[in-house]
């Protein structure tokens, strides 16, 4: 029997990047004692990174937005694949979830009549994003932190102690939920990485709020915590996740030098008025709007630049086009052999702005290049290209309360969680979505856990997290496992060479365009990758040990790789941030179905579901020919004989 | 694409001793001291601890001293090394050791802590709020601390005094009370609380002799001593006399001219 200490806690949020925090704070607010765990230290989860802003239609730019425009836009950029009431409520709650960050300190840049400032975006009827500089992202995570410890401090003149209502384990990796005899959630098991100690979290509710899946590519935006952990979680208690094959990528990434391949070159800099280029000179945007997207952007330059000014009479730029169309035109430019020396094409803000105007409003970006790439973007131009950003596909949650579909006492919120954004995420409603979500989890999860629900924790469970948790140091033997001795033939395997190499599947085998062969033999290597990963073998001890950590990741990374691949290869059309070169067009058929990936047994299983139908009021906001560029045959009909009555 | 052997001399151990060891390892063009610090993990000691989020300089985790000098890990080139330099790492040295390159900054955390916060305006409700641009810049600047914690490393106040960290908050906090105290719209005074007077007597502002080695090592260029610690050092003195901010004005009139 290993010892493993334990502690009782209402809430349990596992993650402190703004979802997690924002669940924390309403949850302790609801009066739950809530538990926040963080893989790395407090305050440097990847939300820090978040630059360009966050979006919310508080129509102080332009007068004329509201919720409903934020509604159809955020919709439309995900091509209608979009969990509706999600989109209903994000873009409902969003102003207030601002508006409440400035009563805790937060500073956004702010409008001639000193309100916040709000920037145009890809996607954005109007200038909708709240930002700070190309920092937007620390803003909002320093704020959620500095609230905690405001929160802390206000516990500690009334009881004493800091700690007793809202308590941060930094450092700490969660590698199991853990339920109870009926299948409730009872808690969480860790290890915290500076001792490698075990340590229990017995609670009845878990928020899952850990972020994205970027590091199973090899070119992508992601932070080391990208490991996809949350999903690997949400599997393996049993809760599955929807529409994997949605992996966003960003249009402008770094391209050199090789070892900033894939930092992210905020959008920020398009929507200031940057452009696009390839090696002739060419805007060739303009050569790449879609139908859908015909009436809504400018056909000349001329027009397009007039629109920075004068957005009432003119169309927008197709630089500002929803992501995935930018990334792919930019991937075509690169193929057609008119790319930049580095495999890029040309990001020009230099001929656009003075240099003042420049450092001042992407501060960030010029620091950037000029630190990493001896680039100097205010006298020439960046190279970029597209690099793998973020993950639409997620846990599979209920759209008011955030509670995932299946365990009961497991919510998820942010990035982990699916729908909201279907199958393509708009700049900017990220970090929206983790404020009202997240606030939703906190608030719901408090409520599931105050209601005296839940069991306690099942002893073998524990043991069982233990020993998988040790095995990557005893592997060769076969000690940690449960599988036959002739899957652990073979030699011991190096957790770095097995990431790199998932890393290198992923990018070339399922990226950002995707053929049925090259997934299949995604799938192929992913499974012998998943067989050697039961040989990985790491050195040393437990205290603060990379190797270790890395190899307990892998399960998470090659689980959520796995669900990826095989949705993608389900999927025979294109949406979004699914592309398929032998299904290229958006198939309407495809528009109600959502595909779920659950564990069975030790691999993956697939199942098609239908998407629950648009309330008739949302509909209505949109035109009927867009509608019909969108809905299913079977669904349009519906909704004729509704309206025509 | 060129490619050579470079020398390094990282320190491992833990907070019962350690040493530098010497290591040989590949560089390739424009790489950073984080990718190499990679690659010996990749390729030669697996187990080597370090701290690292985002390796893009925004958030503040891979601090560590390179030569000596406190610096991010990701953002140092590999290219202002001569090849033939030997490069030596070491954790930063004003917090305890906890493994290798990693270090105990829960200092930090205690002093965050000790900072009151915001406090809301009364009656401004939520989406009320109007502020000036110009009014907000001061602040703003000091809020992009990113938290590396290098110019709480640096400051010699602390950086090898350990028996003054309980009275000083170090740089980093000290710039915390200034942004807060000057956030237009902060209402400590009217909740009773006295921002600059709580610096100078509870956060140990009187310690710091404006060397302004932190702003030197801060990787987001945030004029920590100038913008925030002298201000607020003259404004305590509208209270009392110290003389440091006399000699901080003739000092920095004279780099002026
Ligand atoms: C470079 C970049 C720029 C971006 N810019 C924007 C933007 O301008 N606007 C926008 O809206 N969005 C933007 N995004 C997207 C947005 O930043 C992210 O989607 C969002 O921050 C995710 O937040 P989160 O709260 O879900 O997770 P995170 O902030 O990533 O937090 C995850 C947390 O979970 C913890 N965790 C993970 N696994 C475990 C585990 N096993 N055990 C314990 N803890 C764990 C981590 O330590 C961390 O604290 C950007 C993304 C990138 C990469
Ligand atoms: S200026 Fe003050 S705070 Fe900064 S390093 Fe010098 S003594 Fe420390
Ligand atoms: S002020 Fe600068 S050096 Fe100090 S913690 Fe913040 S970013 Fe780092
Ligand atoms: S890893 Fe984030 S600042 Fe270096």
């Amino acid at each position: 029997m290993t010892h493993v200490e334990r502690e009782q806690w209402d809430v349990v949020v596992v993650g402190a990047g703004g979802a997690g925090l924002r669940a924390a704070i309403e949850a302790r607010r609801a009066g739950a004692r809530t538990a926040v765990i963080c893989k790395s230290l407090f305050g440097k989860a990847h939300t820090v990174m978040a630059e360009g802003g966050i979006a919310a239609s508080m129509a102080n730019v332009h007068p004329q937005d509201d919720w409903k425009t934020h509604f159809r836009d955020t919709m439309r950029g995900g091509k209608f694949l979009n969990q509706w009431r999600m989109a209903e409520l994000h873009a409902q709650e969003a102003p207030e979830r601002v508006w409440e960050l400035e009563t805790w300190g937060a500073l956004f840049d702010r409008t001639p009549d000193g309100r916040i400032s709000q920037r145009n975006f890809g996607g954005h009827e109007y200038p909708r994003l709240a930002h700070v500089g190309d920092r937007t992202g620390l803003e909002l995570l320093r704020t959620l932190q500095q609230r905690s410890v405001g929160l802390q401090q206000e516990d500690h003149r009334e009881t004493g102690d800091h700690e007793g209502r809202l308590k941060v384990f930094q450092e700490f990796t969660v590698t199991r939920i853990l339920k109870d005899g009926d299948g409730r959630v009872s808690g969480v098991f860790c290890y915290e990485r500076e001792s490698g100690r075990f340590l229990v979290l017995e609670a009845p509710a878990v928020v899952l709020a850990t972020g994205g899946i970027g590091k199973s590519f090899k070119v992508t935006s992601n932070s080391w915590e990208y490991t996809g952990d949350g999903h690997a979680l949400a599997l393996i208690a049993g809760a599955p996740l929807v529409n994997m094959e949605f992996v966003q990528f960003h249009p402008t990434g770094m391209v050199w030098p090789p070892s900033v391949k894939g930092i992210l070159v905020t959008e920020s800099v398009r929507g200031d008025g940057g452009v696009l280029r390839n090696s002739e000179g060419r805007r060739f945007m303009f050569d790449y709007v879609p139908d859908v997207f015909k009436e809504k952007y400018a056909e000349t330059e001329e027009e397009g630049d007039r629109w920075y000014e004068d957005p009432d009479h003119n169309r927008r730029p197709p630089e500002l086009l929803p992501r995935d169309e930018v990334a792919r035109a930019i991937n075509s430019e690169v193929k057609a052999g008119r790319g930049s020396p580095h495999g890029g094409v040309f990001l020009d803000v230099s001929t656009r702005m003075p240099a003042e105007t420049i450092k001042r409003r992407l501060p960030s970006m010029y620091h950037q290049f000029k630190e990493l790439a001896d680039v100097d973007i205010t006298a020439e131009a960046m190279e970029v290209g597209p690099t793998c950003h973020y993950v639409m596909g997620g846990v599979n949650v209920d759209s008011e309360t955030a509670a995932t579909v299946g365990v009961p006492g497991l919510f998820a919120a942010g990035e982990v969680a699916g729908g909201m954004h279907g199958s393509n995420r708009l700049g900017g409603n990220s970090l929206s979505d983790l404020l009202v979500f997240g606030r939703r989890a906190g608030l719901y999860a408090a409520q599931y856990a105050l209601s005296g629900v839940g069991g306690g924790i099942v002893a073998d469970d524990v043991e069982a997290a233990a020993a998988e948790a040790l095995a990557p140091f005893g592997s060769v033997s076969g000690a940690g496992g449960d599988h036959g001795p002739e899957e652990d033939a073979g030699p011991p395997e190096n957790p770095y060479t097995l990431h790199q190499e998932l890393q290198q599947t992923m990018n070339d085998l399922v990226g950002i365009i995707r053929r049925e062969g090259e997934m299949a033999e995604a799938l192929d290597r992913i499974a012998a990758l998943r067989a050697r990963a039961r040989r990985v073998t790491v050195e040393g001890h437990r205290q603060f040990n990379p190797g270790w950590h890395l190899a307990l990741d892998l399960r998470n990374m090659l689980l959520v790789g796995e669900c990826v691949a095989l949705a993608a290869l389900e999927r025979t059309e294109s949406r979004g941030g699914h592309t398929r070169e032998d299904y290229p067009a958006m198939d309407r058929a495809w528009r109600p179905v959502n595909l779920l990936c659950r564990l069975d047994g030790d691999g993956i299983a697939l199942e098609r579901t239908r998407t629950e139908p648009v309330r008739p009021d949302l509909l209505a906001l949109f035109e009927q020919d867009e509608l019909a560029k969108y809905l299913a045959e079977d669904e349009l009909e519906g909704l004729e004989g509704g309206h025509g009555a | 694409m060129s490619t050579y052997d470079a020398r390094f001399r990282v320190w491992r151990g833990d907070a019962d001793g350690g040493e530098l060891t010497d290591y040989t390892v590949e560089v390739h063009d424009g790489e950073v001291v984080l990718d190499v610090v990679h690659r010996l993990q990749a390729t030669q000691t697996p187990d080597l601890a370090v701290r690292w989020n985002c390796k893009a300089g925004k958030c503040g985790s891979c601090s560590a001293e390179i030569n000596g000098r406190p610096r991010l890990l990701c953002m140092t080139r590999m290219s202002v090394f001569t090849r033939d330099e030997v490069i030596t790492v070491t954790p930063m040295r004003a917090f305890p050791v906890v493994r290798d390159l990693v270090t105990d900054v829960s200092f930090n955390y205690a002093k965050a802590r000790e900072i009151p916060a915001f406090v809301p305006p009364a009656g401004v409700g939520p989406g009320e709020y109007r502020m000036r641009q110009e009014d907000v810049e001061r602040s703003q600047e000091f809020r992009k601390c990113i938290e590396c914690f290098l110019c709480q490393d640096t400051c010699h106040v602390v950086r090898d005094h350990e028996e003054n960290k309980e009275a000083f908050a170090g740089p980093r906090f000290l710039m915390r009370v200034a942004e807060l105290d000057m956030h237009p719209l902060d209402a400590a005074e009217e909740a009773g609380l006295d921002r600059r007077r709580t610096a100078q007597e509870e956060h140990g502002l009187g310690y710091c002799n404006i060397t302004k080695c932190c702003t030197e090592v801060c990787p987001e260029s945030i004029h920590i001593t100038d913008n925030a610690l002298i201000p607020m050092k003259e404004r305590v003195v509208d209270r009392k006399y110290d003389p440091l901010v006399w000699l901080g004005n003739t000092i920095r009139r004279r780099k002026a001219t």
